[in-house]
């Protein structure tokens, strides 16, 4: 019995202390960052957020994040523009329309799709989608609007905002859908059977059954797919297009542009001085707040649901 | 004399009310599994007809073939005919959409929509199939509260949801809903099981009073309500429609010795 | 009871005349999330199609075996990328999952409700939200700047950061189904809390964590980000485990961006093994363990 309580202390004292190593984690990344981008913002200040410049030549040095804090916040809004209702709608196929057969292989395909690297999305983007892209999408809107809209105007590559934004949806869709499907399913039938009853149809009772119960749960899941966005990284570095300075300030859904995330993995392994190394950190600690501001809320959002939804199931 | 002329008029009235629902030979399926064998049986207007019988003898699956509800339920399948008015609603020609406005449900826990009110919860039905005048609404909504008992209690709170009420009144809130629609078939699937005594003793009365204007189905597990509640009583066993009669009949003098034991309790 | 027959005909004359369209929207929608289904799909096949019609043509022994020959001139293989990516995830994988397992057991059994328990969920689904690429810098600052060079040991460490809490949330996921009348057998027999968890419920819901495990790996195994930070990519074999090396996604985004058709070739062939050994991985997984298990119910 004494030994017992030996182990009981010395397992016990094994598991918290991994415990407390999670958190030890998050304040090395938080430590990390902030040493790392320190020269900078004692260098550049409040100019590092709002200035445009880039330039890493010695002595005429000095680093500004704007462009790429609004490449960021449009390559995902173009994902998330694209792929939420795509993510909704593959959803509800797989939850509310499709039959069991059909829609677990379904649900195990998607699974399939989220699984795969993004380098691997990247290459594929890089050599076989951005030609479609280009092809099929760009040059057709190209020639329907550049004349009247400026968001289309600029000859399209291929290799541009836009292109980054349609793959970036094609990464976050299994993602979001899943997480969607999840949520979906914890709506009791009792509330679908309730809507057919009055004579609803299978979309009626998604939008006044389903999509009413859920709702905060699907804007966390979005959310949590444009955590995703934001923060992915060697997949946009392939086919964004790479501009640094102002003219990376997009204006055009068709510009060549950066993101935070792009410009650290393109300049990193050449990053000339400590100054320019400590401005690439910098931007991965903005990315660190932008990200991790926008998971909190997506997570409270989604569990704040899952909660809510058991209580009333035990009901 | 004149006691006996007045009984054979009335069971010649009774002769000419038309059935409301016909259900012939209907089978009900869940996968391969059979969970109601060949049901015959004809309901006559604004009467109440009670099925009952032990758990999983299929009362509720047939009566969840009467909206078509049974069919939601993936691989599940219906043979046979029900008709309604004259008209089949397994008729490959109608959609469950339009028989569904026609025979409304309820179920055994109170299911209002959480995120409406109480007002939003009784106009659903109506928002939902196109109907957009306001005052025909307000008018529909106030009504079919009254109709549900439950506007005494709730008329200066239309606007709160609906889940914060009781769990008796949510069922009232429901059945409301259902009026809403203006349903000539009301069907209730236990809608006292979760029900407290006081809570279920209203809902009972209401079935006697919502008699006269809309013909219910109601399926109970608890003998006590069927004998008080009900017009007509079918007895299920197994799948099996063993007995169907009028209710007095079915209680006092069944004619199975099945239903026999079942009524007076000898039932494992 | 009038008026109820009027309402009834309203009723009925809305629904006759609008059922029809209300039909044809629901028809509109269906057929939208059809399409979007297939829409999903149809990258997934033609990244499938394009990784192994491409990468197939550049696999050969040499490619297996070999470090890189002169850039561009097709010659030489990628081994140095797959020995790395082995050596470097298999670090990250035996720090993370003993690590995370255990968290996950901490979460589960130990210590349900609480402020400190609520934080390491907080902090745990922070984690997982982070980009990897910002977690690249904790190897880089901690370690790369440390040690003076890049390294495996940062590269390993930035990994196991980013599969730490995949594997706590399975885990504790897992742990909370096992049922409780297990664990009440294993206190009835006199056992302590840590045998009780480590011989009864931590096997039984072996399965569980196990995947979870691979899945996690399967994660890190794809991630390129926080490599270019920590481990650089030589083109050269494992020194040791202070010294720089090459993994596989590193080389692909390498291979992509040079001008040379032959290189590309190559960055398709390294896909394909990267897909394959990933592949094998969870296949490995279900054909050795899980079918061996004698606990098949849980998870």
């Amino acid at each position: 019995m004494v030994r017992n309580k030996r182990h009981d202390k010395l397992f016990t004292g094994l598991v918290f202390g991994t415990a407390a190593y999670t958190l030890l984690m998050v304040g090395l990344v938080a430590f990390s960052v902030t040493k790392g981008s320190l020269d900078i913002f004692t260098e550049e200040g409040i100019q590092f957020i709002t200035g445009s410049d880039w330039n890493a030549v010695e002595g005429r040095e000095s680093f500004g994040a704007y462009p790429y804090i609004i490449g960021t916040l449009l390559s995902s809004a173009i994902a998330l523009a694209i792929g939420v209702p795509i993510s909704l709608a593959i959803a509800v196929f797989i939850s509310e329309i499709a039959p069991p057969r059909i829609g677990t292989p379904l649900s195990f395909i998607t699974e399939l799709l989220a699984a795969v690297p993004s380098i691997i999305y990247g290459l594929w983007a890089l050599f076989v989608f951005r030609f479609w892209v280009r092809d099929l999408i760009e040059k057709p809107l190209y020639d329907a609007f550049h004349g009247y809209l400026p968001f289309f105007a600029k000859t399209p590559f291929g290799l541009d905002i836009f292109t980054a934004g349609i793959v970036l949806a094609i990464m976050i869709i299994p993602i979001i859908s899943s997480i969607c499907r999840e949520v979906m399913r914890v709506v009791p039938d009792s509330q679908r059977e309730a809507a057919y009853s009055l004579g609803a149809t299978r979309w009626e009772t998604v939008r006044m059954a389903v999509f009413p119960y859920v709702k905060s749960g699907l804007v966390g899941a979005s959310m949590l797919g444009l955590g995703r966005a934001i923060g992915e990284t060697i997949l946009v570095t392939m086919i964004i297009g790479n501009v640094v300075g102002p003219s990376a300030i997009p204006t055009s859904f068709f510009s060549q542009g950066q993101t935070l995330s792009s410009l650290v993995a393109n300049e990193f392994n050449e990053a000339s001085s400590e100054l320019h190394l400590s401005a690439l950190i910098a931007l991965g600690a903005i990315l660190f707040i932008l990200t991790m501001g926008i998971n909190i809320v997506a997570r409270l959002l989604v569990k704040k649901k899952m909660k809510v939804s058991s209580g009333a199931k035990a009901q | 004399m004149a006691i006996e002329e007045s009984l054979e008029r009335k069971e010649a009235l009774v002769e000419s009310v038309k059935y409301k629902v016909s259900i012939e030979n209907v089978d009900g399926w869940y996968g391969t599994k059979r969970a109601i064998k060949d049901i015959n049986l004809k309901v006559r207007e604004k009467t109440v007809t009670a099925f009952i019988g032990p758990s999983g003898c299929g009362k509720t699956t047939l009566i969840r073939c009467l909206n078509r509800m049974h069919e939601m339920t993936p691989g599940a399948r219906v043979d046979g005919r029900i008709i309604v008015d004259g008209i089949n609603i397994y008729d490959k020609s109608i959609d469950a959409v339009i028989i569904r406005r026609r025979i409304g449900m309820v179920f055994q826990k109170p299911n209002p929509f959480p995120t409406m009110s109480i007002f939003e919860n009784v106009a659903a039905g109506l928002r939902l199939n196109g109907i957009n005048n306001k005052t025909i609404i307000r008018e529909i909504v106030e009504e079919s509260l009254k109709n549900a008992a439950l506007w005494d209690e709730v008329k200066n709170e239309l606007h709160i949801p609906g889940m914060s009420l009781s769990g008796g009144q949510q069922q009232r809130l429901c059945i409301a809903r259902a009026l809403a629609m203006q349903p000539e078939v009301l069907l209730m699937d236990e809608p006292t099981s979760s029900l407290d005594p006081i809570g279920a003793s209203k809902i009972e009365e209401l079935v006697r009073t919502l008699k006269d204007s809309v013909t219910i189905i109601i399926v109970t597990h608890n003998m006590q309500q069927a004998a008080r509640v009900s017009d007509f009583t079918a007895f299920m066993y197994l799948g099996d429609m063993i007995e169907y009669g009028a209710t007095n009949q079915i209680f006092m003098k069944p004619e199975k010795e099945l239903t026999e034991r079942y009524v007076s309790g000898k039932f494992v | 009871m009038n008026s109820s027959n009027n309402y009834r005909d309203i009723v009925q004359e809305t629904v006759t005349k609008k059922y029809k369209k209300r039909l044809f929207v629901n028809k509109l929608v269906t057929i939208f999330t059809v399409v979007c289904v297939i829409a999903a799909i149809v990258p997934l096949c033609s990244i499938l199609l394009e990784v192994v019609k491409n990468g197939i043509s550049a696999i050969s022994f040499d490619f297996l075996t070999q470090p890189q020959g002169s850039i561009g001139s097709g010659s030489g293989g990628v081994a140095p990328a797959i020995q790395g990516t082995i050596i470097v995830v298999g670090l990250a994988s035996l720090i993370a999952a003993p690590i995370g397992v255990l968290t996950g057991i901490y979460l589960s059994e130990f210590a349900k409700e609480g402020t400190f328990p609520y934080l390491v969920r907080f902090f745990n689904d922070v984690l997982t939200g982070l980009p990897s690429i910002v977690i690249g810098i904790v190897g880089y600052v901690l370690i790369v700047l440390t040690l003076g060079s890049f390294s495996v040991l940062a590269g390993a460490l930035s990994l196991s950061i980013i599969m730490m809490p995949i594997v706590v949330r399975v885990t504790e996921e897992t742990l909370k189904i096992v049922p409780h009348s297990l664990r009440e057998a294993g206190y009835s027999l006199g056992l302590s809390k840590a045998k009780v968890t480590l011989r009864i419920v931590v096997p039984a819901a072996k399965n569980g964590i196990l995947t979870g495990i691979v899945i996690a790996i399967s994660r890190i195994a794809g991630e390129t980000a926080p490599l270019i930070m920590t481990i650089l990519g030589t083109s050269l074999f494992f020194t040791g485990i202070t010294g720089p090396v090459d993994a596989l996604p590193l080389r692909i985004w390498r291979l992509a961006s040079q001008p040379y058709e032959s290189a590309h070739a190559f960055g398709w062939g390294s896909a394909l093994v990267l897909i394959l050994m990933i592949l094998a991985l969870s296949l490995g997984l279900r054909y050795l363990v899980l079918k061996r298990s004698p606990y098949k119910g849980i998870a």
